[in-house]
């Protein structure tokens, strides 16, 4: 059943809030172990995209199948319910905010979820746990609560929690923007890290750098539609269409 | 001032104090359990459990609770509810406070910020199971000391049921200014005992809020 070549697939896209068209027609493929940017200026639809992926913001047309399922079924509410949480557990998000749990140590943000979904013990979840903080960097700081970490090492905790699922996609929202300049680094290992293990990502990211160094193929948004995508090689050095340069030029003047 | 006539009616104002205790106690459970209800049907995704939860909040707050009481109490027995007075001074009370306290829960469910409930619902928890693991924790923390602030003027609402004839500290105190003509002394000790128990209230409140803080 599996078709690595359409492992995320994206068909026709469309999102509407009353009159205003966020969304028009997006179609997109993301291979198995693919790693995918989505780029373009604030208000392009590119988060409302990602979003639509694990169906935090529902589209109002057109499909998204994960690893031959589609995730955004026509079912009853009950049942709707049941599939999208059960897909949920297969897609990883990590926020511009973190959203760690603040009343829980690093330990149970990550272990939360595994232990109510997955039914496991306290021993199984410590050391899952362990594994994934230590994977991020911060199994010192197991115990910690989020308000005593960093904003680099909240991140890091996020990034374990939404691992901790085992999940096949992972998508990233502007995971590193609300982070000071000296912590966006460590965040950036991580997801580098991940993209060494073949794992699927889709980045919505400012950080052109950093997207022309990990990713496979970047998508250039703007005005609800793709305007431009293509490896980074290319939308990055040589882009085609005129709306992708000045993007590019008035974000690289921005960022120095 | 008559210190010693006050000495001598302390032991019976005690006696309606435990009652004022009683009374407070039971309307604050019903209270809350009214507000829980309450506030779940404010945050209902149906919109008849809203509409119906808004009426609610309405209805008690938009009234004095001294007319639901004589409303429950008095104009009860004509719909076939017989209540005694104590009965009656819980439920009619409770249910007031509980109007009240579906408010306060309401707003410290809804200002825990959406990206928890997201984060929660990303990991594929349901509906239920973000709320009680992730928002309900965060809320209950932020509950305590506004619902505190309820529980005070809850305390101090159970004077009404006086109204009623219910045997509480107000009551006594009117009951002895008609044998002893001492209005000042009468009053000033039932004010007394009120500001003791409220004062313990508080700062059993205080307490807790301290300890249920994430640290």
């Amino acid at each position: 059943m599996t078709d690595t070549e359409h492992f995320v697939e994206i068909k026709h896209a469309q999102k509407s809030f009353g009159k205003l068209e966020v969304l028009k027609d997006i179609s997109l493929n993301v291979a198995r172990g693919q790693i995918v940017a989505i780029i373009g200026p604030s208000g392009s639809g590119k988060s409302t995209l990602l979003r639509a992926i694990n169906d935090l913001d529902a589209l109002t047309g057109g499909e998204i199948w994960l690893d031959g399922v589609q995730v955004n079924k026509n079912l009853p509410y009950r049942q709707y319910e049941k599939h999208i949480n059960q897909m949920r557990q297969d897609i990883g998000m990590v926020f511009q905010h973190f959203n760690l749990f603040p009343h829980m140590t690093a330990r149970d943000n990550v272990t939360m979820a595994p232990k109510l979904l997955k039914g496991l013990s306290k021993a199984d979840a410590d050391k899952l746990a362990e594994e994934q903080l230590d994977k991020v960097g911060m199994l010192e700081r197991i115990d910690y609560y989020p308000s005593q970490l960093s904003g680099g090492q909240k991140q890091r905790v996020a990034i374990a929690r939404a691992l901790a699922m085992k999940p096949k996609l992972m998508l990233f929202d502007e995971a590193t923007s609300a982070l000071d300049p000296e912590l966006v680094d460590e965040v950036n290992q991580v997801m580098k890290k991940l993209a060494e293990e073949h794992m699927t990502m889709i980045i919505v990211t400012h950080e052109m750098d950093f997207a022309a160094s990990v990713c496979d193929r970047v998508l250039f948004m703007d005005k609800g539609v793709v305007v431009e995508e293509g490896p980074p090689s290319v939308v990055f050095k040589n882009p085609t269409k005129e709306r992708t340069r000045e993007f590019l030029r008035k974000h690289l003047a921005g960022a120095k | 001032m008559d210190i010693e006539l006050m000495q001598r009616v302390y032991p019976f104002f005690l006696q309606a104090a435990w009652v004022t205790i009683q009374l407070s106690v039971l309307t604050a459970l019903l209270g809350l359990t009214c507000g829980a209800l309450g506030a779940a049907m404010r945050l209902s995704r149906l919109a008849v459990f809203r509409f119906l939860g808004a009426a609610y909040v309405s209805v008690f707050r938009g009234t004095p609770a001294l007319i639901q009481l004589f409303i429950l109490y008095f104009g009860g027995p004509q719909v076939g509810i017989q209540l005694d007075a104590f009965e009656a001074g819980v439920i009619g009370l409770g249910v007031n406070v509980g109007a009240y306290m579906t408010e306060t829960i309401r707003g410290a469910i809804i200002s825990i910020p959406k990206g928890q409930r997201e984060a929660a619902r990303t990991l594929g928890l349901s509906r239920w199971q973000a709320f009680y693991n992730a928002i309900l924790p965060q809320a209950a923390r932020l509950m305590v000391r506004p619902l505190g602030v309820n529980l005070n003027m809850l305390i101090k609402s159970t004077a009404l049921v006086a109204a009623i004839s219910v045997v509480e500290l107000t009551y006594t105190a009117q009951r002895y200014i008609g044998s002893t003509y001492k209005p000042f002394e009468m009053f000033l000790l039932a004010g007394i005992l009120y500001m003791i128990i409220i004062y313990a209230t508080g700062r059993a409140v205080a307490w807790l809020d301290r300890r249920v803080q994430i640290n």
